[in-house]
C-alpha cells in the first residue's frame, strides 16, 4: 500500500490573517472617525470626503467584508483542509481569491469616499466591483468544493455543510441583491423600485 | 407586492438543491456512522513536518 504525503496549504491562511488584523484595526478607526463625527460635528471638516454620509459606509463595509471577511476564509481555509483531509484544491485560485479580495477592499474605501454608491445598506459598493467580488467568490466556491471533492475523509464534518451552505446562500444574496442597470462606470440603478428593493434586499 | 413571487421562487430553488444535497448525503452514507465523527477530535495526527515551510 502506498503512502500518500501531503500538506496543507498554509500560506493562503497566513495571509487571510495578516489581512484580517490589518484591516480590523483600519475598520475600527474608521468606525471611532464616524462616532466622534456624531458627537463632534465639526470633525466632518467642511468636506465631502469626510463627511459622516461617506464614512459611516466605509466603516461598515470595512468590517463585514474587509475585517470578517478575511477572518472568514482564514477559518475556512484552515479548518476545510484538515477536517477532509485534503491539500486545498489549487493554490493559484486561492492566491486570487485572496488578492483580488484586497484589491476590492481597496477600491471599496476610495469609491465610498469619493461618493459612489448604491444606496443600499451593505450593498453600497458600484457595480463594477460587484462583479469583482462575485469572480473572488466564486473562486472560493470553486475551491471548496474542489477540496471536498478530492477529500481523504469520506465523512463530511457538520461544519463543512455550513461552509457550502454559506457559499450558496451569500452567491444567491449577492446575485439577487445587486441586479442593477449600469448608466456609467460607476453609477447603476437596481432594477427593484424602491418597497422592492427593500423588501428584495431585507429578504 | 408582487416580488413575493420572486422572492418565494428563488427560495424554493436554493431549497430544493439543499433537499438534493441531503438526499446525496443519505445516500452515500455520510449518517451511517454515529460514533467515529464524535472521536474523531481527539486522535493525534502527526501533520507532516514540512507543513511549516510550506
Amino acid at each position: 500500500m502506498e503512502v500518500q504525503k501531503f500538506n496543507y496549504d498554509n500560506a493562503i491562511v497566513r495571509n487571510f490573517i495578516l489581512a484580517t488584523l490589518v484591516w480590523g484595526a483600519v475598520a475600527l478607526l474608521v468606525g471611532l472617525v464616524a462616532a466622534l463625527e456624531l458627537a463632534f460635528p465639526a470633525l466632518n471638516l467642511g468636506i465631502e470626503y469626510t463627511s459622516f454620509g461617506r464614512v459611516r459606509p466605509l466603516h461598515t463595509n470595512a468590517v463585514i467584508f474587509a475585517f470578517i471577511g478575511n477572518a472568514m476564509f482564514a477559518g475556512i481555509y484552515y479548518s476545510l483542509q484538515r477536517v477532509l483531509k485534503a491539500r486545498l484544491f489549487n493554490d493559484i485560485l486561492g492566491k486570487i481569491h485572496f488578492w483580488l479580495w484586497q484589491l476590492i477592499i481597496l477600491l471599496a474605501a476610495v469609491t465610498l469616499l469619493a461618493g459612489f454608491t448604491t444606496g443600499k445598506e451593505y450593498a453600497e459598493l458600484e457595480w463594477p466591483i460587484d462583479l469583482l467580488i462575485a469572480v473572488a467568490w466564486l473562486c472560493f466556491g470553486a475551491n471548496m468544493i474542489g477540496t471536498v471533492i478530492k477529500r481523504r475523509e469520506k465523512h463530511i464534518y457538520a461544519a463543512v455543510w455550513w461552509y457550502l451552505a454559506t457559499f450558496i446562500g451569500v452567491t444567491i444574496l449577492h446575485v439577487v441583491n445587486s441586479i442593477e442597470l449600469p448608466v456609467s462606470l460607476l453609477k447603476s440603478y437596481p432594477v427593484y423600485a424602491g418597497a422592492q428593493d427593500a423588501v428584495v434586499q431585507w429578504w | 407586492m408582487n416580488i413575493l413571487f420572486v422572492l418565494i421562487g428563488v427560495s424554493l430553488f436554493a431549497a430544493l438543491i439543499f433537499l438534493a444535497m441531503f438526499i446525496w448525503a443519505v445516500k452515500s452514507g455520510q449518517y451511517d456512522d454515529n460514533y467515529t465523527p464524535s472521536i474523531r477530535i481527539l486522535f493525534d495526527e502527526d501533520e507532516d513536518e514540512d507543513e511549516m515551510k510550506n
